[in-house]
């Protein structure tokens, strides 16, 4: 037999072992273990879904967030799929090497400029990868904290591996005059010239071992890949395609076949949150966004879809091998993800916002937040906050009939939308409703809508706490009761627009409550006042020469996507907006969120709101810290003092400057 | 086991409270009522002994706003049945007359342990646990924290001031008043409670002539005048602590 | 029958708990009002010493070794039966782990009426209950021959209740006391361990102005002389002065002492959260408009420094006398 023969024999042979160990594990995991989750919603609006796969995989928008890590994976990544050809043509010839050694494909083996592109292309690759290496050898960042640093490693070795192995063999065919193409690959062609002085036969044997190399470093690379961090090379078109496109402050539920939503076991999960653990690439970049992860480091959001996929894969063999204990027999929430790690989470949406493959975190979170509910497993001020919340309707353990108690005195007096009809219903809020540190600026709040001439209403006792952070406790049950009595009472009253002074209550009336087709127009008081300044309806009669610093609530900013008004409001008003470091979408959460405000928080460490204060204190010259939600000023005013920054910084609520500069 | 968990409502003190046109009451228009918090860990109490070993937990409770859900909230926990006397307001029967409604049932179904709240914020004439107790002809006691069952007997934990604990051996059949469970009680999701209030069954007994004697006779209520700002106590250092610590005797602290 | 009023005397481990004086007081009030004598009952083994400084005009003491620490049946037993032969005008129990225990059980046995929760007597022999963790006040008559009340502190004080001399003791016998079905096993101390600060009855908190660690000895000092408990807001706790147990507030724990005794807080919402169902909040700020003093129903602006070393002093004092 040939020395040809047996090469087509020996990769014919690889080939199909290497695809048989690929297929096997891949329709293991995407195909037998998927199908054991929950079932998914219909996926529509596929235009958008597509559109999505151009920017989001075809230009890898999100991953240039981090800037260099970011240019490093397009570069790969394009290489990647423009070198498959080349892998292609090495197959196809080793294949074909009994019939003609030389046998070149159409096209792919035969053009010239993508033969040019191509070659650059390995030389960006071996750059991208040698700055990976470095990244993960030299510099490794905290956010590779709890990867797979060896696996990264290896991977990026064996990509490296059959690029040079690639970039040799090439140049060594143009020394031996056997590339058509030749004269298309300059790199290999400089790369060729460093053997120029070896016999004709050694480099020949170079050049076959190359081949060989590379050609067996592909095949291991295909057999590793679906199972480790890589496989998100194949899951994250389908993940990205099939992404959540619902708005970002809706939160969905899975409810299990007995009615109730929570997950208690990996197989209660949608299988479409399974394919999310799958196209984790250990990035990191969630970790390093998020709040919890900086303050007490209790919850990683990369760590909870590590374990989980873990879990999965585990669970997945276990149960298909009709095991009975052993992994089935560890719980979810506790013994795979730590319960403080799941109530850590103040559901900022960071984490969300930057998986470049839009992985979703807080929806999981919840999900196992909702069985803990279940289960009365949690915190006991959570506990006692809930238990207030279905009494009273408020966290705070008020009478709902003192709710109203902070319009007293007030002239004009504020309407009772219940009574008489009103273009503004202005849904107050707990906190800003009770606080007795936050009904100042309430008032102030309702004197600068009566001087903006709106006609407005409140609830009075009829409100309750909308459940925006109820439902990311995960008491789901308790959520559906309170909207239940807020649309209730909405629907008795005639009014044109809902105008809110929390961003959560602003979030969750705008995505979540089941206006059934008929949501009326749903403004942030901050957006209300900006059109009313753009229509000239309000004019501000000062000029206030502050300087201030303005802090992004997360379910104003990163869920609803209003930066701009706020910002116009204070500079209308006078002021000078320094911006903090870490702004807009980046704003760094104040810890208040998703529940987080009635648990208890462990000293001993940074609170997300210190951390925050911190920031702000270190820019020049600013007096003041606004924010636009109340949670916000209760987390800062406390955090000001805790960091020893009282004398230095000033928290306000953006409405006192409004109510200053009329 | 068969526990047996006699509650109670109570004024929400989250409300402003008023007097009626009497004088001598509650003005009940505007009541709140919520269960006695005591009675809530005596639930918790006899949910964990069942957990722990096993019985049969009946809630009794007088009708009234919001005692359903209640009901349902404890059989959420694990409570097997619940009752509910009608023909009363939960909010009117003095402890005497409750102890003796309760007493009648209670001769009937034969429970083996009663546990309740050791007080309520609004009984002028005793608690309920100890009155029950002599009119059953059983042992009683009070500001129990923990119950360990033990075979004919169970170990009551009484909490004394000063964090100090006596370990009592009572005798079964017994009254016990529970000042707080082993753990505090559990919360019960909105989902759970909707669920077995599906599914579980509230039983209706019907109670007639109330006997309320041998209780207090209140013949005027009224507020305290509201302390509005604290009253300073001037003097040099030596004179303040003098004072402060005669305000400490009075409360009978030292 | 007489007009006698009874106090039952509470004592743990030879200790007369302080509401034993202050029934005492209490019942000299009512005792002037009836006309009869203040009677302190007794009951224990060999327990004659514990009846030293009681202001009572005689004392009636039981002695058996099933009286020698309180368990409910044999209390309810030999009140029932001394109550039963002596019909007092009214007898005095502590709102208590102990007398709260008897009194109930005493009122359904003897058919005798019940008053909870006294505060105080009015001169013309009328009781004032708080009812309603409170927020109410309840006055009513006592109804003859014999009413039966519980008493919580705060209308008299112990001093009143207490006397130079003893008085004179008659001993009377108590029922058999046998086959009964409660029985003491042991006592079990509190945990040497940290302890938890939501059941104390007496808080010594300390704010930032304890200024440092080391004036901690201070609170601490006096925590040891009143066996009280050493808490802290938020400030102090974020040094790492004072584990997170001792923590009180919005993200510690709640608390509901008898006295709670506010050194250097300055009384932040997020504080005053936790500390609102105390019975009592003493506050010491050396700022007079520190809005602790809004919840507070006693206060001082002298320094913490100055003021606690002397309070110490004066407890220990107290404690000797």
């Amino acid at each position: 037999m040939s020395y040809d023969t047996i090469k087509s024999i020996i990769v014919a042979l690889a080939l199909l072992v290497a695809l048989g160990i690929f297929v096997r594990y891949a329709w293991q995991r995407l195909w037998v273990y998927l199908r054991r989750g929950q079932t998914s919603p219909k996926f529509s609006d596929w235009g958008e879904r597509i559109k999505g796969l151009i920017v989001f995989v075809g230009a890898q928008w999100r991953l240039f967030r981090f800037r260099l890590p970011g240019i490093a994976h397009f570069f790969i990544f394009w290489g990647f799929l423009l070198l498959s050809l080349t892998i292609l043509q090495a197959i196809a010839e080793g294949l074909m090497a009994f019939a003609n050694p030389q046998f070149v494909l159409p096209v792919i083996g035969t053009w010239g400029p993508l033969a040019f592109v191509q070659d650059f292309f390995a030389l960006f690759v071996v750059i991208a990868i040698g700055y990976g290496l470095y990244l993960r050898l030299i510099v490794n960042p905290e956010r590779y904290k709890g990867s797979h640093r060896n696996q990264g490693v290896k991977v990026l070795t064996f990509i490296l591996t059959i690029m040079l192995s690639l970039l040799v063999m090439n140049g060594l065919r143009i020394n031996l005059n056997e590339d058509l193409l030749g004269r298309y690959r300059p790199i290999s062609t400089l790369i060729g010239g460093l053997f120029v002085g070896l016999p004709e036969a050694t480099q020949s044997i170079i050049e076959e071992l190359c081949y060989w190399i590379h050609l067996g470093v592909v095949m291991l690379f295909l057999t590793e890949l679906p199972q480790g961090k890589h496989f998100h090379i194949v899951t994250s078109i389908p993940n990205v395609l099939l992404r959540n496109l619902e708005p970002r402050g809706r939160l969905p539920v899975t409810k299990t076949s007995d009615g109730a939503a929570g997950v208690s076991k990996m197989e209660d999960f949608r299988w479409r949150t399974m394919l999310d653990l799958y196209t984790c690439t250990e990035c990191g970049r969630c970790q390093d966004v998020c709040p919890a992860y900086n303050s007490s480091g209790l919850l990683s959001p990369k760590l909870l879809v590590m374990n989980l996929r873990r879990n999965l894969q585990e669970r997945g063999a276990a149960l298909s091998a009709k095991q009975t204990n052993g992994v089935l027999s560890k719980s979810l929430t506790g013994e795979i993800v730590g319960e403080e790690a799941l109530w850590n989470c103040t559901t900022c949406y960071a984490c969300d916002q930057e998986c470049p493959l839009f992985i979703e975190h807080i929806n999981p979170i919840v999900e196992m937040r909702r069985y803990l509910v279940l289960e009365g497993k949690m915190d006991k001020m959570l506990q006692d906050a809930l238990a207030n919340l279905g009494r009273y309707g408020n966290s705070l353990g008020q009478s709902d009939r003192m709710r109203a108690k902070w319009t007293q005195g007030l002239q004009p007096a504020v309407k009772d939308a219940r009574r008489e009809p009103v273009e503004y219903l202005w849904f107050v809020g707990d906190y800003a409703s009770y606080s007795p540190t936050l009904t100042d600026v309430t008032r102030k709040t309702a004197e600068v809508f009566s001087k903006a001439g709106l006609n407005f209403g409140i609830l009075f006792d009829a409100e309750r706490n909308s459940g925006n952070d109820v439902r990311r406790a995960g008491e789901e049950g308790l959520f559906e009761m309170l909207m239940g009595k807020n649309m209730q009472a909405l629907g008795k009253c005639k009014y044109e627009t809902i105008v809110t002074t929390d961003p959560h209550t602003y979030n969750t009336l705008k995505n979540e409550y089941a206006w059934d087709g008929n949501r009326p127009r749903i403004l942030h008081y901050t957006e209300l006042l900006d059109q009313l300044v753009a229509s000239g309806q309000l004019k501000f009669s000062k000029k206030l020469a502050a300087k201030v610093t303005y802090h992004d609530p997360c379910y104003l900013g990163r869920y609803n996507g209003v930066y701009d008004a706020p910002r116009r409001l204070l500079r209308a008003a006078g002021c000078e907006v320094v911006e903090m470091p870490r702004h807009g979408d980046r704003a760094f959460c104040c810890g208040a969120g998703g529940g987080r405000i009635w648990m208890e928080e462990k000293p001993g460490h940074a609170r997300p709101a210190e951390i925050r204060i911190r920031e702000a204190a270190a820019l020049t010259g600013v007096q003041s810290f606004v924010v636009a939600c109340p949670k916000d000023v209760t987390m800062f005013k406390d955090a000001v003092k805790t960091t020893g920054n009282e004398s230095r910084l000033q928290v306000q609520d953006l409405i006192e400057f409004v109510q200053e500069a009329i | 086991m068969k526990i047996a968990v006699p509650i109670k409502f109570v004024p929400d003190l989250v409300e402003e409270l008023n007097i009626d046109s009497s004088g001598a009451a509650l003005d009940t228009s505007w009541l709140r009522l919520i269960i006695n918090e005591f009675d809530d860990h005596a639930i918790e109490q006899a949910i964990l002994l069942k957990e722990r070993g096993g019985a049969e937990v009946t809630i009794i409770c007088a009708e009234g706003d919001g005692v359903d859900d209640i009901l349902f909230n404890a059989a959420a926990k694990g409570a097997d049945q619940l009752v509910k006397l009608m023909g009363s307001d939960a909010a009117m029967m003095n402890s005497h007359a409750t102890a003796r409604v309760l007493a009648d049932f209670f001769k009937e179904i034969q429970p083996d342990l009663i546990l309740t709240g050791v007080q309520a914020h609004n009984d002028l004439d005793g608690s309920v646990g100890a009155l029950l107790a002599e009119y059953l002809g059983m042992p009683y006691v009070g500001y129990v924290a923990g119950v360990t069952a033990a075979s004919g007997s169970v170990i009551a934990r009484k909490e004394y001031p000063g964090g100090i604990i006596g370990e009592m051996e009572v005798k079964l059949p017994a009254v016990l008043g529970i000042q707080a469970a082993e753990q505090p009680p559990r919360y019960v999701a909105y989902s759970k409670i909707n669920q077995v209030s599906k599914t579980v069954k509230i039983e209706e007994r019907a109670i007639s002539d109330l006997d309320s004697s041998g209780g207090a006779t209140v013949g005027r209520m009224f507020k305290p005048e509201p302390a509005q700002r604290a009253e300073i106590i001037e003097g040099s250092p030596e004179e303040v602590a003098d004072r402060m610590v005669g305000i400490f005797k009075e409360l009978g602290v030292m | 029958m007489s007009q006698d009023i009874f106090v039952l005397i509470e004592h743990l481990r030879g200790q007369v708990a302080d509401i034993s004086y202050i029934m005492l007081a209490a019942a000299r009030t009512l005792a002037s009002s009836s006309g009869g004598q203040v009677a302190a009952v007794l009951l224990g083994k060999d327990a004659q010493k514990l009846a030293g400084n009681l202001a009572a005009d005689k004392v009636l003491y039981a002695d058996s070794p099933a009286l020698t620490e309180f368990t409910s049946e044999a209390y309810q037993l030999t009140l029932a039966k001394l109550i039963e032969e002596q019909s007092p005008r009214a007898v005095l129990f502590g709102h208590t782990t102990i007398g709260a225990d008897v009194a109930g059980w005493l009122s359904g046995k003897l058919s005798l009426p019940l008053v909870s929760s006294c505060v105080n007597f009015t001169s013309d022999g009328k009781f004032l209950s708080q009812t309603c963790g409170g927020k109410i006040m309840a006055e009513g008559d006592l109804p003859s021959p014999t009413i039966l009340v519980t008493m919580i502190p705060g209308g008299y004080k112990s001093e009143q209740g207490q006397a130079a001399q003893a008085s004179a003791i008659e001993s009377f016998t108590p029922p058999a006391l046998d086959n009964l079905r409660v029985a003491l096993k042991k006592y079990i101390e509190p945990e040497a361990g940290d302890v938890d600060i939501s059941k104390s009855p007496f808080l010594i908190a300390v704010g930032r102005g304890i200024q440092n660690k080391d004036n901690l000895d201070l609170p601490n000092e006096l925590a040891a002389a009143i066996n009280g408990t050493v808490c802290a807001s938020r400030p102090v706790v974020d040094q790492g002065w004072l584990p997170t147990s001792r923590l009180v507030g919005k993200s510690g724990k709640r608390v509901k002492p008898k006295i709670y005794l506010a050194l250097g807080i300055s009384g932040a919402p997020e504080h005053v959260e936790g500390i609102n169902e105390s019975d009592v909040i003493v506050a010491v700020n050396t700022d007079a408009n520190a809005p602790i003093f809004n919840v507070a129903k006693y206060g001082t602006t002298l320094d913490l420094l100055d003021l606690v070393p002397q309070l110490t002093e004066k407890v220990k004092q107290a404690k000797g006398g």
